[in-house]
């Protein structure tokens, strides 16, 4: 929000349905330092005035301390750090809860781009376009280094890591243009790993989705890879094949052969298809090969985009409400 | 006792051989701690003209005045060469070395050659930095975050890497010998309870110091084998897990930290008892709270991390911790407020800069609470936010401490007065420099300017140029203690051996100190800080 009298912002601009709980929490924070601050400012400027050096004036000892002085500033501030850490922790839990029902987006980052794709299969670079009103769940991960999503007008970051998907999500709530930046430094170009999210009324969304060249939705093209890299030979949808069928895999929970129970999220779908035996099932030779490096973080999104469109409802949303 | 004579008949550590050799193979610790202090302080220059560099880049949105590579380069030898090579060492090394023993009534540490070992290892590491620095540097940020640094940045890392461990080394050193010393060469009754809290606060540092150290060194090979050998330990192309060096390098340098603060927090608890003429108020509770911060500080390093991907359960551990951690430098400054309450105040240099460190170090303690709470952390990490709140600490906090303390000590080191007045001035300017360059990056930051960022968006030029422009102030208040003090080594005015007729063994001593530092070894007999008649009747 520009500053009408200054010409710059000093307070950035509200678009998130998250935007109004982290700024109170802000606001809260800032009183207490500030009232703590102004505090010991006053007390030192009224003693060192009050007791400055006179000659040949030497005042009493204040003595050696009081029990009473040091338990009240070490309670006081307890409880309020108590209370900043409750509402902190709830806050951080709202913030990376996934809500059930968020549209699925999926990001790519890499030395330094983002690369963002819908389910319905419209790519971007450096853009993002959303709708406002509903939530919005980001699947992300890196090709490279660590890079980090950040979005200040809507109050949310999360660290985009190698070899394993971060998730988190947004709600706009006001239709405009919003910078994103990647915020961990990942090498020369970090600072031109930037772009905008455009947060859009639904009907101008469902315009832009439906605009652009045809494009193939994402479990379509996930379906097709699967064919292709061979998938289908084994893992069969009734089952009968020499690996596990992969209808109803989606947001159930494995027993693994060593008896470990896992939820079959994106993760671990991920790790079966890059580390294949790292994990042993009960009743399946261990003789997937790894398809690590074959296949492109963007053709493992889409065979997890078809294999999640392979769940059974219920599942799917026991998942994203985990 | 003394004399207006510019040269100085009695012998002392500073005359009685003016040899290259004699300081070079010198096991004094009186003098190991000066050539602590040549060191960092042409460390210091350095990494002050990176800084320099940074802010004139940042003049603009736009990158141009060095290439983004460069830029890399430059933040991060900034903060490489400020951290390891300055204000670890700083008080530590140069304060802590020469008063350690005084302090305590001890003719010397308890490993005088290890002391001097110290300062070589330093320097040994040192010129690994200097070779990084004229070799093209080093681009990775001084958290060595992999796995770009252990595969993807192709610029000098393992000779800095090489550079850091040796250094580490040097900590190690410096933290045992004064564990020790503290433990076994106390004077006569000088027990535990009549110590100066800056002995307390230079103990709780060399635990850190001991304890942290090798993780870091430890940490660093680690990269370097998966650089050299691509053993895979935190590239996950390589089977590794790139937060597992994050958790072991916030492990080191979270303590690290307090290694910078704490010691700062010892020459205040001195500075502000002998410029009020009281007791330290709360003086067990200060010295434990120095204890406590050593202790806890090993536990909250995860707070660093939550947003990277860490439990989220974890990070609930870590943000309780870090409040706990709070509270104690809360207290202390409480406790250094209410040593005014009833003082008898004057307004010398190192008092300005003492009350300068509280004023400051309040902020960047305050500014430590949002980032502990997790939910506005995510907002807030890696901004300028970050950077405004470290910078309080580490330079508002620990930088003023030092100059607090060299300026209170300057007349017992050298046997010079500095000039006064220009010591008020460099205090002032230091401080306004200070906030005209740092508090606009606490907007910066919660606006959402990103951390390392060589190009940014055009409305964010203003609060940049009043950085820029209060960093060039800074700049200035650091440059003229580097001109008095050098010009007063000839020209100040003899110093007697207590000129702020302060309390403490190493005021009984002759300024500069003879090479044994007391002529008998003295016995105590009242508590730290007895500088009312009253008390020292009780003590």
């Amino acid at each position: 929000m520009t500053n009408h009298w200054l010409g710059f912002p000093l307070f950035p601009e509200q678009a998130s349905s998250m935007a109004g709980r982290m700024d109170a929490l802000y606001f809260f924070l800032v009183a207490v330092s500030g009232f703590f601050a102004i505090l010991i400012f006053v007390l030192i400027a009224v003693f060192i005035v009050k007791y400055r050096r006179r000659d040949g004036h030497m005042p009493v000892p204040s003595g050696h301390g009081h029990m009473w002085l040091e338990l009240v500033w070490t309670v006081v501030p307890l409880a309020l750090t108590m209370v900043m850490f409750f509402w902190g922790a709830k806050l951080f839990f709202h913030i990376y809860t996934i809500p059930p029902g968020a549209i699925d987006v999926f990001v790519v980052g890499k030395q330094w781009m983002w690369k963002f794709q819908h389910p319905e299969g419209q790519r971007e670079i450096n853009e993002l376009h959303v709708p406002v009103g509903r939530p919005v769940k980001l699947t992300m991960i890196s090709e490279d280094v660590i890079h980090d999503l950040f979005v200040p007008a809507f109050r949310v970051k999360r660290d985009v890591l190698p070899g394993r998907y971060t998730a988190m999500w947004f709600e706009a709530t006001r239709p405009g243009k919003y910078r994103l930046y990647c915020a961990q430094y990942c090498g020369t170009e970090h600072s031109l790993m930037t772009g905008w999210v455009y947060a859009m009324d639904p009907v101008d969304y469902q315009n832009w989705l439906a605009g652009g060249a045809a494009t193939e939705p994402m479990h379509v093209a996930g379906g097709k890879l699967f064919q292709q890299l061979g998938c289908a030979t084994c893992h069969k949808a009734d089952n009968t094949g020499r690996g596990p069928t992969m209808v109803g895999l989606y947001g159930s929970r494995v027993t693994l052969k060593s008896g470990e129970v896992m939820l079959a999220d994106e993760d671990y779908i991920r790790d079966c298809i890059t580390k294949p035996n790292a994990r042993p099932l009960p009743n399946y030779e261990p003789i997937m090969p790894t398809f690590k490096g074959i296949i492109s973080e963007e053709g493992l999104l889409q065979l997890i985009a078809y294999i999640k469109s392979l769940a059974v409802p219920a599942a799917q949303t026991r998942s994203e409400t985990k | 006792m003394t004399t207006s004579e510019p040269s100085l008949p009695r012998e002392n550590f500073l005359n009685c051989d003016y040899s290259i050799r004699s300081w070079l193979l010198t096991t004094d610790h009186k003098r190991i701690g000066l050539l602590f202090l040549v060191s960092i302080t042409l460390f210091f220059v350095l990494g002050s003209a990176y800084a320099g560099l940074i802010r004139t880049e940042l003049l603009t949105p736009r990158g141009d005045v060095v290439s983004p590579q460069n830029y890399n380069k430059l933040f991060t030898m900034h903060g490489l060469i400020m951290v390891f090579f300055f204000l670890i060492p700083s008080i530590p090394a140069v304060l802590g070395n020469f008063l350690i023993p005084m302090m305590i009534g001890a003719r010397d540490v308890a490993f005088p050659r290890l002391n001097l070992a110290s300062w070589y290892v330093f320097s040994i590491g040192g010129v690994f930095t200097i070779i990084t620095a004229v070799s093209g540097g080093v681009d990775t940020g001084w958290t060595f975050y992999t796995p770009y640094s252990s595969i993807y940045s192709n610029t000098s890392v393992m000779t800095m890497a090489v550079g850091v461990f040796i250094t580490g080394f040097s900590s190690i050193f410096t933290g045992l010998n004064f564990i020790v010393t503290i433990h076994k060469m106390r004077a006569q009754g000088l027990t535990w309870f009549r110590l100066p809290l800056f002995v307390w606060a230079i103990y709780a540092t060399s635990i850190i110091m001991v304890l942290g150290t090798p993780v870091i060194a430890i940490t660093l090979s680690l990269v370097g084998l998966e650089r050299l050998f691509h053993i895979g330990i935190f590239d996950p192309a390589l089977g590794g897990d790139p937060l597992l060096f994050q958790h072991l390098f916030w492990f080191y340098s979270h303590p690290a930290v307090y290694i910078m603060i704490l010691p700062s927090m010892g020459v205040v608890s001195e500075i502000i008892a002998c410029f009020s003429r009281n007791r330290i108020f709360g003086y067990k509770v200060v010295a434990f709270s120095s204890l406590a911060i050593a202790v806890v500080g090993f536990l909250v390093w995860g707070h660093h991390m939550f947003v990277s991907g860490q439990s989220a359960f974890a990070g609930l551990i870590f943000s309780f911790l870090s409040f706990l951690v709070a509270i104690p430098s809360a207290i202390k400054v409480f406790n250094w407020t209410a040593t005014l309450y009833k003082g008898s105040i004057s307004y010398d240099t190192p008092m300005l800069y003492a009350l300068g460190f509280i004023g400051l170090f309040t902020i960047g303690g305050l500014t430590g609470l949002f980032l502990a709470t997790m939910g506005m952390d995510v907002h807030v990490h890696d901004t300028y936010f970050v950077i405004a709140h470290f910078h309080y600490i580490m330079v508002g906090g620990a930088i003023m401490g030092f100059m607090g303390g060299m300026h209170f000590w300057w007349p017992k080191i050298t046997g010079r007065c500095y000039p006064e007045s220009w010591g008020k001035l460099s205090a002032l300017v230091i401080f306004i420099g200070f906030n005209l360059t740092f508090f606009p990056q606490f907007i910066l930051g919660y606006l959402g300017m990103p951390r390392r960022y060589h190009t940014y968006p055009a409305e964010f030029q203003v609060l940049n140029v009043m950085s820029s422009a209060g960093a060039s102030i800074l700049g200035v208040g650091y440059m003229l203690p580097v001109f008095y003090l050098f010009w007063s080594l000839r020209n100040g005015p003899i110093a007697s051996a207590n000129p702020w007729l302060a309390k403490g063994l190493e005021w009984l001593t002759p300024s500069p100190p003879p090479t044994d530092n007391f002529e008998q070894t003295p016995v105590v007999t009242e508590e730290a800080y007895a500088y009312r008649p009253e008390e020292t009747a009780s003590g």
